[in-house]
């Protein structure tokens, strides 16, 4: 005990400074910068609302995910549970004092921003189960009196999303927790158990979703259904994508956004933006840049003393990468269009803010890797 | 308390390793499958999608060629193009279509039925899609719109093209054109990429025939335009290419002059150079107003033309069937002649009628002609020696002359409205009426009756080819360079019968083909047509020109509508006491000037009586009008020669 706090404590600034991830942070810089080049693109060339609220998020957050950086993972692990709670009472708050926008109620109204509580549920049920899994020992794991809590967790702000309605982002929390439960070792067989549940109350949830949700999945399942309907987003960002051709049309060039067919260009649509004016390389390029940001957070995963550490590490990282896939299958037809932003890449303040919080916590166990955390 | 629960961290570690180790191996198959999806997108499929982009990116207006002009032989323009002023309308930059159409209806003519109709397409085409609200203002109209431009967002001011017909004396060979129709759209595949709102297309005539390449190359305007249908920038225009002009064999002055003869009169005109089949005149009367048609034809208009009965909507010289008359007995006499039925000065006596079989066959002179020869047959039109000489010529060898001689077929090409006419013989009768032939009707075909049935344009392509010397021509109405040293081939084989053509005519790639085995017997028929016209007795002697340099030889006809019963035989009922409807037609065919023949002509009238009263007389005029105008147009030839 005494021991591991006199390594702590003697870690100096320099110290710290150089054991942050540069790599990361570039590559996390980088991909900032070609997002505010694609977010100018979609302003038709011109510095106009998107792209100056844009820039001003990723350099605001980006601060915020450098400094946060500097916070203790004992801080990060204590208060856990509390921020869990801190965002589950804010996505409640979303029920009752909710802005709703295009039929669904998704923001609170926080006056200098409005903040999708949503988003930052991604991180903090991480957190939460990260701790969770981190107390309790490895042979209580699999005892169901232990996945009592952890269910509770995740269904809770799920059904609270799901109700927005927003099911994508209700899917891509579940998906960070799962990722959880299943690193700390839950067993295969509750999983399996579950999905069998899942399968079995599907065409009961599936007479809870709205008729547009219902269109989006058969859209997904054959798009030339209604080409210029539900069908049309996938259409035409696959003929986005396509026409961009090995080397994409030229910056500001691409002929499917300017001209208004490409829809969501600014959110969920920003990679076939990119993709069309940048074509093949470009968009392996991009790919490349996300692969490099997950691997560094798994490896800083790797170099982690702490499980909570690990836990948290290994989920972000693939809870990142599965926002990233999920995104890009979607625009390019092979999921259907459930709105999920493409991290750092897509405009939206909330998104921006859950994930670089998200990375600022990573890299809180990079700078802390041998500190342990209780 | 603390060596287990570090060795826990341990195992525990180890454990949350190896999951993130299996998650990492799926990663990796995700991000392959997502490599691999791009690559199939951005790259095997690559222009598929950079067309589908295109196709998004821009759009087209297409742009109405301008149809090429119709001319005369001397170039005059006689169906030609001119300015017309438009209201064009494209729906999507109107805020308020009511109000614009309420406003409209100020300043322009429109009917609730029109903007009922506007109305009604505006729905069914797309919003940036212009609509055409009126194809032809006036001036007036067109200034005042102009004026009110800025309260009438949408509406668009075209100046434009129309055609233009400057007389109407040509209606029926010109044709006129109107509005492209659905089923032309169906029927008529060169319109398929062709196709423009507002477009005419030729409905009949030569209009018709040269559409295809008369109306020219489509062009466009390509812009550039947003996914709500709003142009952003102009990318290409094609003008498109205006269609091909053509010159006809016609004579404008014939044509009107012609015209205003058979002002009054169901009645159609033909001349034809008997050399090369050029189409000096070809006129149908009564007329109609082809202007009227290009802008949508008052209904009030149409109805006049439908119901009256002299049918002014029908080209009668190409598409009325007439029995041919008497003007066929030159066939029948050449065709006995060639067969060696008769020979020219063989015989008969005319009492004024014979009988076969119980059945009376009247000749027209009811007192008899006496002894009658060939020649003298033709002069007097006597037709009990042309129920003598078919009844041993038999119907069958007097079909193939007439059909060698062009009758019973079609003799232009690409007129929807010609009419092939009708020679019968014995197998005809079997296959279309399904009964053996009678030699009775033997004798009503020797006179062009009974079930014989031609068009002006085929009984003057008869005499051309009779007045030719026999030789087969093929009318033509679109000028040609071509064959037009036919005139000397065939003055020359007529001069030096038995001679080789001489190398430079051989030269030129013109095939002759004789229509008989004997021009002398051609030769009997124009000498007896001859004496028919200018020796007194002779059907049209009293309408022959004494000036040689008109003279003419021709032969009358006429065409029975009703039977004369016994009893109006004996009361000499003359044609014009009959009620119109059942006079004969009136018919004559001659060919001038009988010393150098030149060309030929076929006149008739509908309802007019004897050929001889009703139709020589037009003839003679036409004659004189075109002979007058032979010297000019040879000129015109020369030069056209010269040019080649």
């Amino acid at each position: 005990m005494f021991r591991a706090r006199s390594i702590q404590s003697s870690l100096s600034l320099k110290d710290k400074l150089f054991s942050i991830d540069y790599i990361l942070v570039i590559s996390i810089f980088i991909l900032g910068l070609i997002s505010i080049l694609a977010m100018y693109s979609t302003d038709g060339g011109e510095f106009k609302y998107h792209t100056n609220s844009h820039i001003l998020r990723f350099f605001v957050f980006f601060i915020m995910f450098l400094v946060l950086s500097f916070i203790q993972i004992r801080f990060w692990h204590s208060q856990s549970y509390l921020i869990y709670i801190l965002f589950f009472l804010l996505l409640l708050g979303v029920k009752y004092f909710g802005l709703t926008s295009s039929g669904s109620k998704r923001w609170l109204d926080l006056y200098f921003m409005n903040l999708q509580p949503s988003e930052l549920m991604k991180i903090g049920l991480i957190l939460f189960l990260a701790k969770y899994y981190h107390r309790i020992s490895i042979e209580n794991i699999n005892q169901l009196r232990f996945l009592f809590l952890p269910i509770v967790a995740l269904i809770s702000p799920l059904i609270l999303v799901a109700t927005q309605p927003d099911l994508g982002t209700a899917l891509l929390i579940a998906a960070g927790g799962l990722t959880v439960a299943w690193l700390a070792g839950v067993r295969v067989k509750f999983f399996a158990f579950s999905a069998i549940a899942f399968i079995a109350l599907l065409p009961i949830a599936i007479s809870f979703l709205k008729p547009y949700q219902k269109s989006r999945i058969l859209t997904f399942l054959n798009p030339e259904r209604d080409p210029l309907g539900a069908g049309y987003q996938i259409i035409q960002s696959k003929i986005a994508i396509g026409s961009g051709g090995l080397f994409g049309k030229g910056f500001l060039q691409g002929s499917q956004s300017y001209l208004d067919y490409l829809p969501e260009k600014h959110t969920d649509f920003i990679f076939t933006l990119f993709s069309e004016e940048f074509g093949f390389f470009g968009s392996l390029f991009i790919l490349l840049l996300y692969a490099i940001i997950v691997w560094r957070i798994v490896r800083i995963g790797n170099i982690t003393r702490s499980n909570f550490g690990k836990l948290y590490c290994y989920s972000f990282a693939t809870a990142f990468f599965i926002y990233v896939v999920v995104n890009m299958m979607m625009v390019l037809g092979l999921l259907p269009i459930v709105g999920s932003p493409l991290p750092i890449m897509s405009y939206g303040g909330s998104s921006m803010m859950a994930i670089m919080l998200g990375l600022g916590i990573v890299m809180s166990c990079k700078i802390y890797k041998d500190t342990p955390v209780n | 308390m603390l060596s287990p629960s570090s060795g826990n961290t341990v195992i525990k570690s180890k454990l949350i390793s190896r999951r993130m180790f299996l998650l990492t191996a799926a990663k990796a198959v995700v991000l392959v499958g997502i490599v691999g999806r791009l690559v199939s997108l951005q790259i095997n499929e690559r222009s598929k999608y950079k067309t589908l982009s295109d196709k998004n990116r821009f759009r087209e207006w297409k742009l109405a060629p301008e149809r090429g002009v119709i001319k005369d032989f001397f170039n005059k323009e006689i169906a030609s193009n001119r300015q017309v002023y438009q209201v064009h309308l494209i729906p999507e930059n109107s805020k308020d279509i009511e109000k614009l159409f309420v406003r409209l209806k100020t300043i322009l003519n429109i009917t609730d039925k029109k903007l009922f109709y506007l109305k009604k397409i505006i729905a069914k085409q797309k919003p940036w899609e212009p609509i055409i609200v009126s194809d032809n203002i006036t001036w007036s109209e067109f200034s005042r719109l102009n004026l009110f431009l800025h309260e009438l967002e949408g509406v668009k001011p075209i100046v434009s093209v129309a055609r233009m017909y400057p007389d109407n004396s040509s209606a029926h060979i010109l044709g006129y054109v109107s509005q492209v129709s659905a089923k032309d759209l169906q029927n008529k595949k060169y319109l398929k990429e062709l196709h423009v709102p507002g477009m005419s297309i030729g409905k009949t005539g030569l209009e018709r025939k040269l559409d295809e390449e008369i109306i020219g190359k489509i062009g466009f305007q390509r812009y550039e335009v947003n996914a709500y249908g709003k142009r952003i920038k102009q990318i290409q225009i094609n003008e498109g290419q205006a269609g091909k002009s053509f010159k006809t064999t016609l004579d404008f002055e014939v044509q009107k002059f012609t015209n205003e003869l058979l002002k009054d009169k169901a009645a159609a005109v033909c001349v034809m150079d008997i050399y090369n089949g050029d189409i000096i005149s070809l006129v149908s009367s009564p007329t109609f107003e082809p202007n009227q048609f290009v802008h949508g034809l008052e209904k009030k208009y149409w109805n006049s033309l439908i119901k009256n009965e002299m049918k002014p909507l029908t080209n009668k010289a190409i598409s009325g069937l007439y029995p041919p008359g008497s003007t066929i007995k030159t066939l029948v006499a050449l065709s006995a002649l060639e067969n060696g039925i008769i020979k020219p000065l063989d015989t008969f006596r005319c009492k004024g009628k014979i009988e076969l079989y119980g059945e009376k066959f009247h000749c027209w002179e009811k007192d008899g002609h006496g002894i009658v020869n060939l020649r003298k047959g033709i002069q007097r039109s006597c037709d009990v020696y042309f129920y003598e000489i078919s009844r041993k010529l038999g119907v069958d060898r007097l079909s193939e002359t007439a059909k060698r001689f062009g009758l019973g077929k079609k003799v232009l090409d690409g007129f929807v409205e010609e009419r092939a006419g009708v020679v019968p013989n014995t197998k005809w009768k079997k296959k279309f009426i399904g009964q053996n032939w009678y030699l009775g009707e033997t004798l009503h075909s020797g006179i062009g009756q009974g079930y014989f049935q031609s068009t002006p344009l085929q009984l003057c392509l008869m005499t051309a080819q009779i007045a030719n010397g026999g030789f087969e021509i093929k009318p033509r109405i679109i000028f040609d360079e071509k064959n037009n040293n036919l005139r000397d081939y065939i003055k020359y084989k007529n001069e030096n019968p038995n001679e080789p053509l001489p190398t430079d005519l051989l030269l030129s790639n013109f095939e002759l083909n004789p229509l008989f085995k004997n021009q002398e017997h051609i030769n009997l028929i124009k000498d007896a047509m001859f004496s028919s016209s200018n020796e007194p007795g002779g059907t049209s002697y009293r309408h022959r020109w004494e000036n040689k340099k008109f003279t003419f030889a021709g032969k009358t006809g006429s065409s029975q509508i009703k039977r004369f019963t016994e009893a109006q035989r004996e009361a000499e009922v003359k044609q014009e006491s009959l009620p119109y409807k059942d006079r004969d037609h009136a018919l004559f065919v001659a060919f001038a000037p009988y010393n150098d023949p030149k060309y030929a002509i076929s006149v008739l009238v509908e309802h007019g009586g004897s050929g001889g009263k009703a139709a020589a007389p037009i003839a003679k005029k036409v004659i004189k009008k075109v002979l007058e105008r032979h010297a000019l147009r040879q000129k015109i030839n020369s030069l056209s020669g010269e040019s080649i």
